[in-house]
């Protein structure tokens, strides 16, 4: 069977292997470039320069940092299990790598169009917390058994949400297939008819990724940084590697699936190099959104993290999923039931955005120490 | 024989389009693993090692660890898996759902909301016993 790859006829393999390779060729580009962004804005959000010594702009920190990690000494603990040591970076990185597969880039531009792409890319997102409980459990150290720990139930307790947020789309767009709910927003992206699942997927996304606010399960301050505390040089940076390959992943799907992707404003008419422009455009907005949220609020404590998923996120996502339901299968007119969609889940993110507020504001009980030298002036 | 036509459709591809896309799959996940695999090999060509008694120690902030790290768990961890492992088989039973539920009809609908009205009520039970409070 042949598959077309550039306008011209070649066997699947043969294309399937091209398009892994041209990923694994923009991924290690783009998480290098990745890397310099975030130094860069955290350091002008932090009023300092970040890096400038290495070339232009400081544009090559990200390969001295690489060599930097590849000449490094590879340090194993004596007391830690090899296998399950040794293994763990694998299955960091290799699900993080296969989640490339389904997401479209431009039309065409994809290593393929998967019926179930949604699904495959949920499925295939979460199995890397097991790589993660193995550094943790591997290396033999109580604070990277407590990361490991941390990590995998910070990651399953929002991994509900972020399905019901993906099931919400699935059902405006009527199907799992990542190319058709993309061709499915050229009129109207998704996150006008349902910015509750934006909300949610993000919020979901900042967990799955351990970035602020919910890094307990690698708070330097508490757990050293976590599962990979025994792990030095090239192996520790699989690691980090598998994040920012994650953290371009799935900005990318959440550009996808909520933002238009590479459909909105224009459809599919125009070319491959503005569809690719706006989906660099679309899912840079998002990570650098990531950055803005780091840069901005503080670490969550444990018992937040979890009451904010299991009592607010998942109970609002349920409630979409109901809400979504009864809309879609009365079958009104489009516009009728857009605007429907549109305002119940507006509605639903303001409920959310009220919970959020009110506890926040909440006076907090004062110390009693303190209240007691209080009373005694 | 059979064995060698196998291979031969293997190798041309002429199977089924489901069997061409999930190839990529593998071929990614393979590629995956020989990414790791040759960073891992050229940090062993380049950097440097020594030998030396203490480099194998736990690292414990300088004290010396006692005992192996594995020990007991707290349960927290174990009740929150649980509740988990409900809501995601849950989920795998409505994505067919909401793909397909508009051409079935309200029946379709009606059931879903039975079905989620359960599920809803197990997390009521939870959250009432105090399962989902971090203490």
């Amino acid at each position: 069977m042949n598959a077309e790859l550039f306008g011209s006829q070649v066997n699947v393999w043969v294309d399937a292997l091209v398009r892994v390779l041209i990923i694994v060729g923009m991924m290690t580009v783009v998480v290098m470039g990745l890397i310099w962004f975030e130094r860069k804005i955290i350091g002008r959000f932090q009023m300092r320069l970040g890096p400038t010594r290495t070339g232009p702009f400081g544009l090559l920190q990200s390969v001295a940092d690489g060599l930097k990690l590849v000449a490094k000494e590879d340090v194993r603990p004596k007391n830690a299990d090899p296998w399950v040591f040794e293994l763990a970076p694998y299955f960091v990185f290799v699900p993080t790598f296969l989640m490339f597969v389904a997401v479209p880039f431009a039309f065409g531009f994809q290593v393929r169009v998967l019926e179930l792409g949604l699904f495959y890319v949920l499925a295939v997102s979460s199995v890397s917390i097991v790589g993660w409980v193995m550094a943790g459990w591997g290396s033999d150290n109580r604070y990277a058994m407590l990361g490991a720990l941390r990590a995998a139930a910070q990651a399953i307790s929002y991994e509900l949400p972020l399905v019901m947020a993906m099931i919400a789309v699935a059902m405006v767009a009527g199907t799992l297939n990542l190319q058709e709910i993309v061709l499915g927003q050229s009129r109207l992206p998704n996150i006008v008819l349902q910015p509750l699942p934006a909300f949610i997927f993000f919020t979901a996304t900042l967990a799955e990724l351990n970035r602020t606010p919910f890094d307990i399960p690698v708070g330097e301050s508490e757990v050293v940084g976590g599962p990979f505390v025994e792990y030095s040089g090239i192996r520790w940076s699989m690691f980090f590697l598998a994040e920012y390959a994650a953290m371009f992943i799935l900005a990318l799907l959440g550009s996808a699936i909520f933002l238009g992707g590479w459909a909105w404003p224009m459809g599919e008419q125009w070319g491959a190099s503005w569809q690719l422009l706006l989906t660099t455009v679309k899912a840079g907005a998002f990570i650098f959104l990531i950055f803005w949220v780091r840069s901005t609020l503080p670490r969550m404590r444990v018992d937040q993290l979890m009451g904010f998923s299991w009592k607010v996120l998942l109970p609002f996502g349920f409630a979409q999923i109901m809400v979504n339901g009864f809309i879609l299968v009365n079958g009104w007119p489009a516009v009728t039931s857009g605007v429907l969609l549109g305002t119940t889940s507006l509605a639903g993110l303001f409920a959310v955005g009220w919970i959020v507020q009110r506890s926040v504001s909440r006076p907090r009980p004062r110390p009693v120490m303190m209240a007691r030298s209080e009373a005694a002036q | 024989m059979k064995v060698w036509g196998v291979l031969e459709h293997l190798v041309s591809g002429s199977l089924d389009a489901l069997f061409a896309n999930y190839l990529a799959v593998l071929i990614a996940a393979a590629f995956g693993f020989i990414l790791v695999l040759s960073a891992l090999i050229g940090s062993r060509l380049l950097a440097p090692f020594s030998e030396e008694r203490n480099k194998g120690t736990t690292y414990e902030c300088g004290m010396l660890p006692i005992r192996r790290a594995a020990t007991n768990v707290g349960v927290r961890f174990y009740l929150y898996a649980i509740l988990f492992i409900i809501f995601d088989v849950e989920a795998v039973f409505i994505f067919p759902w909401a793909i397909s539920f508009i051409s079935v009809g309200l029946v379709a609908y009606y059931e879903m909301v039975v079905f989620v009205g359960i599920l809803a009520a197990g997390l009521a039970y939870a959250w009432k016993k105090g399962a989902l409070q971090w203490q």
